[in-house]
């Protein structure tokens, strides 16, 4: 009888080290997924504030562009609006603003002066920057998703997943090939 | 990233009490050897390890950055670094941006430090700034923050401590017998007969190739973690094209580091005291041959960690190498390889750009004030000029500082 007792709380502290091993993994795999998606959210931001600035220093070079700027104007103000809705909403509206941006980049070629300004070059950098900023959040978003993903499906996580509800996400995919693109940022450094 | 993490400190550990057994050894052996008493030995090892490691943990990350004459910048003194160092800040998924420090120092070379990741910086020569596009200095720095996430810096640090004090060990212990520190215990061991010389023998020869033998452990964990940071580089990255014409670019140049020593050598991200026509593996260095990291990075099919794997047996030919951690394999098997960055219409004016933005940043890191004179003349004023005016020396204006 004591040696059943025994075993019987040797296997106990066993299940227990597996399962609460496990449901830890699985909050520290999910927060990650969560800061990795707040990390999407802060760069998205950063670009929106980054437009106003971009549109007036163009402005200031170029005469014949206006519909193109407004375009840019426009696309970033229905982004911003959208920041708090659906992800499949907001990745429509931000692919729009990017291709916009994209053939804002494309026209400022034309314009040599612009292209010496320091200020342009400077938001240039940033713009680039922000635009692999982005990139490399959605890349470690997925990467974490895998991870989760994998942790509740995989003996013996998914057991303690299945018990406190861990429920598998999904990754964040560029839906708009022009998207994946652009904007053709052609840094001259 | 986790599993890696702790797998690494598993690694750690082992390590780390591998070179400790050999230190604990020697310090027997001199006590034994000096005292009489291997105890007292021992003792004296610990207190060296212990001092070592108060300064280490309290000091280490400044003495390192102030031998090395390395200087911190803000965000406004060179945005392309601080962008593409936040850049892989988030790529990897370290929780807090490290600092970032330029030397100023026409070589090409770059290092890590800091033991925990939340007190991290990442080091870069101000020619590694001038030479490198903008994939490239991507390449190389997620190459660094790889070793920041990895704990690599903690692990060297604890073993390039230990290496030390066996070091410093048998450098004491030596001079003391050149020098006729006269050791009692020879006094007791010729009464005792010939066994007592046999082991003074012994521990002679032992203090002679402990410090050889502490130090190759920690060259091979030094190389092994350096693959480890390429291949997360290339991870990080999704491009192990940049990484490795950074490195074609660093080996080719022939600039050495003034401010590395031997004790700081490990941390740099190509070893800055390389010789030319180095044999391909070289037991006694810190970092793989370049040449050979350059090849593995351009025959990889893809970013993962497995696929830096195959690129490795590939060309080895070999069993299996496992430098990465196991756990790799529960992440994606193959990960796609990200197209170049548009590359500048006109490299030499790109070059020349690039030249100019690092020369500001140093100005600027000096404190230096910039005043631009109506003639169009960029003045550099020291932050010690008194004057409150300067003359333009191209066309005479005084301009008020």
């Amino acid at each position: 009888m004591p040696v059943g007792a025994i075993v019987g709380i040797i296997v106990a502290v066993v299940l227990a080290i597996i399962f609460g091993g496990g449901y830890n993994r699985l909050v520290r795999l999910r927060n990650q997924t969560k800061n990795a998606w707040a990390q999407i959210d802060v760069q998205l931001k950063r670009r929106h504030d980054l437009i106003p600035n971009l549109v007036e220093t163009v402005k200031g070079y170029t005469k014949h562009e206006r519909e193109t700027l407004e375009a840019v104007t426009k696309a970033r103000n229905i982004a911003q609006q959208l920041s708090s809705s659906g992800a499949a909403e907001r990745a429509k509206a931000e692919s729009e603003l990017s291709s916009a941006l994209a053939r804002l980049l494309v026209v400022v070629e034309r314009y040599p002066d612009l292209k010496a300004n320091q200020n342009y070059l400077a938001l240039q950098e940033e713009l680039t920057s922000t635009e692999n900023r982005i990139g490399f959040a959605r890349q470690f978003y997925n990467d974490s998703m895998l991870k989760y993903n994998n942790a509740t499906q995989m003996i013996p996580s998914n057991v303690v997943a299945r018990m406190f509800g861990f429920k598998a996400g999904e990754f964040f995919e560029v839906t708009v090939a022009e998207e994946k693109e652009a904007p053709k940022v052609s840094f001259t450094q | 990233m986790w599993e890696q993490i702790s797998s690494n400190r598993r690694r750690s550990v082992a390590l780390t009490i591998g070179i400790g057994a050999i230190l604990l050894l020697i310090g027997y052996l001199i006590g034994f050897y000096f005292f009489g008493n291997g105890y007292a030995g021992i003792v004296i090892a610990l207190i060296i390890w212990g001092i070592m490691n108060l300064v280490a943990v309290f000091q280490g990350d400044s003495i390192l950055l102030s031998i090395s004459k390395a200087k911190k910048i803000r965000k406004v003194d060179h945005p392309r670094l601080y962008n593409i160092v936040e850049e892989m800040q988030i790529a990897s998924g370290l929780e807090k941006m490290p600092d970032i420090y330029i030397i100023d120092d026409p070589a090409l070379n770059a290092f890590a430090t800091g033991r925990d990741p939340k007190r991290a910086s990442v080091t870069v020569t101000s020619g590694l700034l001038g030479k490198l596009n903008r994939d490239e200095l991507q390449g190389v720095i997620g190459h660094e923050i790889a070793h920041i996430k990895n704990r690599d810096v903690l692990l060297m640090v604890m073993c390039g401590i230990l290496l030390g004090s066996i070091v410093m060990l048998s450098w004491f212990a030596s001079r003391a017998l050149i020098f006729g520190g006269a050791p009692r215990s020879r006094t007791s061991s010729s009464s005792s007969g010939g066994g007592g010389g046999i082991i003074i023998i012994v521990a002679v020869v032992l203090m002679i190739i402990a410090p050889l033998a502490a130090q190759l452990i920690y060259f091979a964990i030094s190389r092994k973690r350096e693959y480890l940071a390429d291949a997360s580089s290339a991870l990080y990255t999704r491009y192990p094209e940049g990484l490795a014409s950074a490195l074609e670019k660093l080996a080719a140049s022939t600039d050495e580091l003034r401010s590395a020593n031997k004790a700081t050598a490990p941390m740099f991200i190509i070893n800055p005291f390389r010789k030319k026509g180095r044999p391909a593996s070289d037991l006694t260095s810190t970092h793989p041959p370049i040449s050979e990291r350059i090849r593995i990075l351009r025959s990889m099919t893809g970013a993962s960690f497995s696929e830096y794997e195959e690129a490795y047996d590939k060309l080895h030919h070999s069993f299996r190498q496992r430098f990465l951690p196991g756990s790799a394999l529960t992440q994606a098997q193959t990960v796609e390889i990200r197209a170049p960055r548009p590359e500048p219409v006109e490299p030499l004016k790109a070059s020349i750009e690039r030249r100019r933005e690092t020369s500001e940043a140093l100005w600027q890191i000096h404190d230096y004030k910039t005043l631009t004179c109506e003639c169009g003349t960029r003045l550099r004023i020291p932050p010690k000029l008194q004057n409150s005016a300067v003359r333009c020396p191209h066309c005479g204006r005084i301009n008020s500082t």
